[in-house]
């Protein structure tokens, strides 16, 4: 699909420039490309809504929304339309400006990161020679719009909540970088595309065994990244009742909510391109039957397949485990994590000077 | 019995211990309170049972129903009464058992008894601007519905008397929190305080400094109400003050009736009662259980509990009528018998639980975030829980044996094997964990004792025939009940009349809340949170 997807748009490509003069064609295009990210924006986390909601129905004992069509499915349209309609109820003797600044800079910093993905064969936003370097930036803007959230509604929790966001995310982007800096080395670029090359033949975890290691402290790290259990102590529910987003009603608090799945698929996606080869099918080198076999798999089903497995461990991590306190979160991070990804970068290092 | 009667001739010399009442009772005038109260706690009574105020229409006074930890079956009541209506004062006793810090306050609310040297003497239940003491038989004051909010700083201010040495009354206050403090309210709406309890929390960034509980969201004042209604009519409120273990607040009350009235209850019948007090334990232990991993975060497990839970309340349904609160017992027996294929269920939940408990422990118990949350958090000694009156698990946590089901049976508890489950006796120290562990031990105990009485069930009728109205002869009565979270009483006091004079609920729960302060300085707000799941206090209960 992906191939016709290129083809269409190629055809629409062509159809502007025969018509219109090349500045408007790019400037119509961003503009198409940009309601077409917010469009998958919105139903990735539609769909990531309902896919938690009866993942975890499954691990409790319960069925989950099963009223509103098949299996329940429309219950998250049915209840994004309610958000839609809901109250935003004013605050007195609060920061206005960065209060209502705060959502759109947390969704913001998760749909910049759209653009620097790959999301099948040639489907992409940007290609930037320093992908990785985009991704991991602009994943980080959001803790601003966290930390301005709970500053500016002037409550007690929500500043708590803020507080231990900020703790906690600046903490563990340390590790999650520095796992993706062992990956830059095995794949010698930052370049999305060409780490998708150095996949072609073997995924990354199939490469070396540092890549386990990187692997298993990123997708921690990612998973702290996120804000869910057992991590989820900015919002630690029955601690700070809703933490940082306390104070925010309707479409703002919608924001946060969406803008938490939304990173949970860009976090997995992130992990997918970098270790586990993004859309490149399972190749093993000299079974050429197999191979083909694999191939002839769309490139995203392979992505989004791929995707989904990483989603449904961290799914599957936030309902069984109780959540952390902040001193235990501290320590996992800095006296456990860290070092061990930063003697994984000298090994990966080492690894790639002797064995590649 | 003598060797009590020896012990308070020599901790009270000249004073008469009084003939034909349940536990040995002395009358002491206010002044002698605090020199006795020392020499019984030298003597061992270290434990404060119940503190409750009394009207006696041309006097005030409390009673205290004090235990030890060591002389466990050992019970002594002690009076005091002032004849002063006006500006009655009283000597505390809340330097000797912490306990009855909390106690007085509610003596104060409720009867307008001022204790000299109390460092805390505000309202505990009622409001600050509350007009007149609801609980003196006097009381016709008219207070209108609050229209406004009372403003939280008076809760702040903790006035308190002293005597100069003229024997005059000095009044002086202090404050709670400092200015520079750090003060959160956790509840009345909070997911975490298990109900409308009001904490005043002052941190310092992520530390907890002081918690100071604030009562009185739930109160209903059903003591007051119990005065005014028959003790047919009485049975629903008990059931509604602990609601997680209402059926056992029902027995404890029938019993200290029929006790009274001299009522013989069938053998089946008790059997019955017991199997019911502790499928309700099982229930609350499962609740409980659900609720501590919930707070911290697994609500995965929560459900399992629940869901387990599920099934005491279908048996309850069957065979009662009533699910959370099964309505059962009555005075002189139950409502009606049991359902053929009782014994079938309750056999069947029996194993299917003791399967459950052991998912419990590999979902939950086993798991290293868990263990890390709940170990070396929240330590209670077992001198502070006995101080403080934490009885029940909690207190067994911490190595202090209080069940009343062993120490003074009722019902058919005597006929039943069972061990007391206790932890670390010897080092005799309770963390959370062991709050957390010894919970589910009590399950399987349960599970134990349900066994053996379903498999012994007496066939002779489940109840006798009651008169229309029951009267109870002039005189106090005093019944102890082991309730799902500890020592649960019921004092009864009756002139004779178809309605009680006065009734206090002993409640487990308040107790435990007065713990959340002396473990949780220090510890992070999330152990705060812990803590007081470990406690598995219920506020009804404590606020009545």
């Amino acid at each position: 699909m992906s191939l016709e997807l290129i083809d269409g748009i190629n055809k629409i490509h062509t159809l502007l420039t025969d018509n219109i003069e090349a500045t408007w064609v790019s400037l119509i295009e961003y503009v198409l490309v940009g309601l077409g990210f917010l469009t998958l924006y919105a139903l990735i986390a539609l769909f990531l809504i309902i896919f938690e909601r009866k993942i975890c129905a499954y691990f409790q004992c319960r069925l989950g929304p099963n009223r509103v069509g098949p299996w329940g499915i429309f219950q998250v349209i049915a209840d994004m339309v309610k958000i839609l309609t809901k109250e935003i109820i004013p605050l007195k003797h609060n920061d206005k400006l960065l209060y209502y600044a705060a959502p759109f800079i947390v969704i913001m910093g998760s749909l910049l990161t759209f653009g620097g993905l790959q999301f099948a064969e040639g489907v992409y936003g940007v290609d930037f020679n320093v992908g990785v370097f985009y991704l991991l930036a602009v994943s980080s803007i959001s803790i601003i719009g966290v930390m301005l959230a709970g500053w500016s509604s002037n409550n007690k929790y929500s500043l708590i909540g803020a507080m231990r966001s900020g703790a906690q995310v600046i903490s563990f982007e340390l590790s999650a970088c520095l796992s993706m800096m062992a990956i830059v080395i095995l794949g010698g670029s930052m370049n999305l595309s060409a780490l998708m090359a150095a996949q072609e033949d073997a995924w990354f975890i199939f490469q070396s065994p540092f890549t386990w290691v990187a692997l298993v402290i990123y997708l921690i790290a990612a998973h702290a990244e996120t804000n869910r259990g057992p991590f989820d102590l900015p919002e630690a529910e029955s601690e700070l009742t809703a933490g940082y987003h306390v104070e925010y009603s309707g479409i703002t608090f919608g924001f946060f909510y969406v803008a938490e799945y939304c990173n949970l698929f860009i976090n997995a996606a992130i992990g997918t391109l970098v270790f586990l080869g993004g859309w490149q099918a399972l190749h093993i080198p000299g079974c050429e039957g197999f191979n083909a076999v694999m191939d002839a798999i769309p490139s995203y089903i392979w992505m989004f397949g791929k995707t989904l497995v990483l989603i449904f461990l961290s799914l599957w991590v936030r309902w069984t485990f109780p959540r952390l306190r902040i001193d235990q979160l501290l320590h996992l991070e800095w006296k456990i994590m860290l070092p061990f990804s930063l003697a994984n970068i000298l090994l990966m290092a080492i690894w790639v000077i002797y064995f590649k | 019995m003598e060797d009590i009667k020896k012990l308070l001739a020599k901790v009270a010399p000249g004073k008469e211990v009084a003939e034909g009442t349940q536990y040995p009772t002395i009358e002491l005038e206010p002044n002698e309170v605090r020199a006795v109260a020392k020499k019984l706690k030298e003597a061992g009574f270290d434990y404060l049972i119940n503190l409750t105020g009394v009207d006696y229409t041309d006097a005030l006074g409390t009673v205290y129903h004090i235990s030890s930890s060591t002389n466990k079956t050992a019970v002594v009541v002690l009076k005091t009464k002032t004849a002063d209506r006006e500006e009655p004062v009283l000597y505390t006793v809340s330097d000797i058992w912490k306990s009855a810090d909390l106690y007085e306050r509610e003596v104060y609310d409720f009867f307008g008894i001022r204790f000299i040297d109390h460092p805390d003497m505000r309202r505990i239940f009622l409001r600050g601007d509350w007009k007149g003491f609801p609980f003196r038989k006097d009381y016709n004051e008219v207070n209108d519905t609050p229209t406004t909010n009372v403003n939280i700083d008076s809760l702040e201010t903790l006035p308190s008397i002293t005597l100069d040495k003229e024997g005059k009354i000095i009044e002086k206050s202090k404050q709670l929190f400092g200015n520079n403090e750090y003060v959160v309210n956790f509840g009345p709406q909070h997911p975490a305080t298990h109900g409308v309890l009001h904490l005043r929390v002052s941190l310092d960034g992520e530390i907890v400094k002081k918690v100071d509980p604030n009562f009185g969201y739930i109160h209903r004042g059903i003591e007051k109400m119990c005065e005014s209604l028959t003790y047919p009519q009485i049975l629903p409120y008990t059931e509604r003050l602990d609601y997680l273990s209402g059926s056992i607040n029902r027995h404890a009350f029938c019993m200290c009736v029929e006790k009274a009235a001299g009522i013989e209850v069938p053998q089946r019948a008790q059997y019955i009662r017991c199997i019911f007090d502790e499928l309700t334990r099982v229930a609350s232990h499962l609740l409980g259980w659900g609720c501590m991993a919930m707070d911290m975060g697994a609500i995965t497990a929560f459900i399992y509990g629940m869901r387990d839970r599920e099934k005491i309340m279908d048996i309850f349904e069957e065979n009662a009528g009533g699910r959370l609160m099964p309505a059962y017992s009555i005075i002189g027996g139950l409502t009606k018998d049991v359902v053929p294929n009782f014994q079938q269920t309750v056999s069947d939940f029996v194993a299917y639980m003791r399967e459950s408990i052991k998912e419990y422990h590999t979902l939950f118990t086993g798991n290293p975030i868990a263990t890390g949350r709940m170990h070396n958090v929240g330590w209670l000694t077992k001198e502070t829980a006995v101080a403080l009156g934490t009885t029940g698990p909690t207190g067994r946590a911490s190595g202090w044996s209080n069940d009343v089901r062993k120490l003074a049976p009722y019902a058919a508890y005597d006929k039943v094997k069972f061990n007391e489950v206790l932890r670390n006796t010897d080092t005799c120290k309770g963390d959370s964990f062991d709050r957390y562990i010894i919970r589910l031990d009590e399950v399987l105990e349960s599970l134990n004792i349900i066994e053996q009485l379903n498999d012994n069930l007496p066939t002779d009728g489940v109840n006798v025939k009651v008169p229309a109205i029951v009267k109870l002869p002039e005189g106090e009565y005093y019944q102890r009940a082991e309730s799902a979270r500890g020592d649960f009483g019921v004092y009864i006091k009756s002139d004779g009349n178809k309605n009680p004079y006065r009734v206090k609920f002993r409640s487990p729960c308040m107790t435990l809340i007065s713990a959340l302060d002396p473990l949780c300085k220090g510890e992070k707000i999330a152990d705060l949170i812990t803590i007081g799941a470990s406690l598995d206090y219920v506020i009804p209960c404590a606020d009545r």
